[in-house]
């Protein structure tokens, strides 16, 4: 299974073991990683899963949407390496994946 | 019976989205005492969004629909007591009594008890066919019906009358709506947006009555037929969904002396008036500070923020920022997404065409503030709006119609 690495804003760190075929956001929520609150349950229709991808995996995590494009460009803080963690999908090639919260989700 | 000297615990009544994000943020917040979460339903906490949709449309799974996975309450040494309803509740006892006999002591006690389909004393209620949608089970009685050719009529058209019709459609049923009000979503959407909506179902084949009182649920064989209409027409159908609303469960609260109206008041901290009870979710009337109310929000983000409220202050983190309210609704290919309440709105703004293509309805106080948006199909203004709303930002009506306006400088 590969192993997503989560860090809260605090910096506190979480290594997570993640099937292939979850998204990114479930794997926080399944694991109960602070920080990624999810509201909409992964629907594309919150931005409430932001997190920054460290950029060595940003290519590997695909080209975001439209939708997603649209939600990000207007979520609190967000980057160029800004992604909507529900919109990116676990797979063996995410293995090692580093992901950073924002301080906040709203 | 007493729990001095030792920690009775938390123990959460309801086993929703409230209350399923209630234990996780217990957790996550460093609480490490007993926590117990008690439903009503069989299912561990479930997302209830797709059930109107997705899960209607058998695209979702058992798994995709689950909040979390089973071993998540046993990882984070969450106690589930499923299939059990709460029956009594002694706030001097600090003890709460469920149905099937046993007692639970608290030191501190969740209320997530939910709301419930409010019922329509409607003659022929009982008949088969009829049903309500709040829970998976309704939603999988409601799928085994929506068979191709089934007719469907839907008593009501708010939010889960409109999904359920879309996905009937989709399923290769048809679909008759019955809306009293003049138009659809008339509780929750502004005349321009209803109207909009409304004549995109007729588009994809809804045949969408307003203004149109029902009679009665009629059958044959202890089956339902058709709904009659108070101008005695009938609309014939082999499934009536009514979806007219929904009541706070708050019963078990107001049994127990806790200040009810129309829901459990509470406070930002969803403190109940007593210290040692909190409610959250859709069974609560709230403070909403930026509109200087209280309200009863049936939504996921409402339950989820209630949720964070009442586990910081149970663990004595400051409490989190205020959110305004947001919905989101999926019918055919639209996306509905508001955020805000328009009360005292003196003045629309629409930004676009309304066209499936995109559009958003802005409402702005007589100071030209905003205070709601309403977009289809327009993520960037949905979320530009919902930027403007925390701020309480002004914005020149005219500046939020022009399309050439860069929302991102606006809600900078």
């Amino acid at each position: 299974m590969p192993t997503i690495t989560y860090i809260e804003f605090n910096g506190t760190s979480h290594s997570i073991e993640v099937e292939n075929g979850l998204s990114v956001m479930e794997g926080a929520v399944n694991n109960n990683v602070p920080g990624i609150d999810a509201d909409c349950g992964g629907s594309c229709a919150c931005a409430t899963c932001h997190v920054f991808v460290d950029d060595a995996w940003l290519a590997k995590c695909g080209t975001p949407d439209t939708q997603e494009k649209s939600m990000l460009g207007f979520a609190a803080t967000a980057q160029e390496n800004s992604r909507l963690a529900c919109q990116i999908t676990v797979s063996d090639a995410l293995d090692g994946l580093v992901v950073r919260m924002p301080e906040a989700q709203h | 019976m007493s729990n001095e000297g030792q920690d009775a615990g938390i123990v959460i009544i309801g086993g929703g989205h409230a209350g399923g994000s209630a234990a996780a943020f217990l957790r996550q917040y460093g609480y490490k005492g007993p926590l117990t979460l008690v439903g009503t339903e069989p299912l561990l906490p479930y997302q209830r969004p797709p059930l109107s949709k997705a899960w209607l449309k058998g695209e979702a799974t058992a798994e995709s629909l689950a909040l979390r996975p089973a071993r998540f309450y046993t990882q984070q040494n969450v106690e589930t007591r499923l299939g059990v309803t709460a029956t009594a509740l002694d706030r001097a006892a600090h003890t709460v009594t469920l149905n099937d006999g046993t007692t639970l002591g608290y030191t501190k006690l969740i209320l997530a008890l939910g709301s419930r389909a409010r019922p329509l004393p409607l003659p022929g209620r009982e008949l088969g066919g009829v049903m309500e949608l709040r829970s998976a089970a309704d939603a999988d009685r409601l799928q085994a019906a929506l068979k191709p050719g089934a007719r469907l009529a839907v008593v009501g058209g708010g939010f889960i009358g409109l999904e359920v019709a879309a996905s009937a459609i989709a399923l290769g049923a048809t679909a008759t709506v019955i809306e009293r009000e003049a138009r659809v979503l008339a509780r929750v959407a502004c005349p321009a947006l209803s109207t909009f909506v409304q004549e995109y179902h007729r588009s994809k084949g809804v045949d969408v009555r307003l203004a149109t009182g029902v009679e009665a649920l009629e059958g044959e064989g202890g089956q339902v037929t058709g709904v009659r209409l108070a101008d005695g027409g009938l609309v014939p159908c082999d499934v009536a969904l009514i979806g007219v609303g929904a009541l706070s469960n708050d019963a078990l609260a107001q049994a127990a002396n806790l200040t009810c109206q129309n829901g459990i008041v509470v406070d930002l901290a969803a403190r109940t008036n007593d210290p040692d009870i909190y409610a959250i979710g859709d069974c609560t009337n709230r403070p909403l500070p930026m509109y200087q109310r209280w309200h009863r929000l049936e939504s996921v983000p409402n339950a989820i923020e209630q949720a964070k409220q009442a586990a910081a202050d149970i663990t004595g983190r400051p409490p989190p920022a205020p959110e305004i309210p947001w919905f989101w609704s999926d019918q055919f290919d639209l996306r509905l997404q508001m955020a805000g309440l328009p009360f005292g709105a003196t003045q629309t703004v629409l930004r676009g065409a309304p066209d499936v293509a995109g559009f958003a309805i802005f409402h702005l106080g007589p100071d030209d503030t905003v205070l709601a948006v309403e977009a289809i199909n327009a993520p960037a203004d949905f979320m530009a709006g919902r930027v403007l709303v925390t701020k309480q930002k002004q914005v020149a009506p005219g500046l939020l119609a022009d399309l050439s306006s860069d929302m991102k400088t606006l809600a900078a």
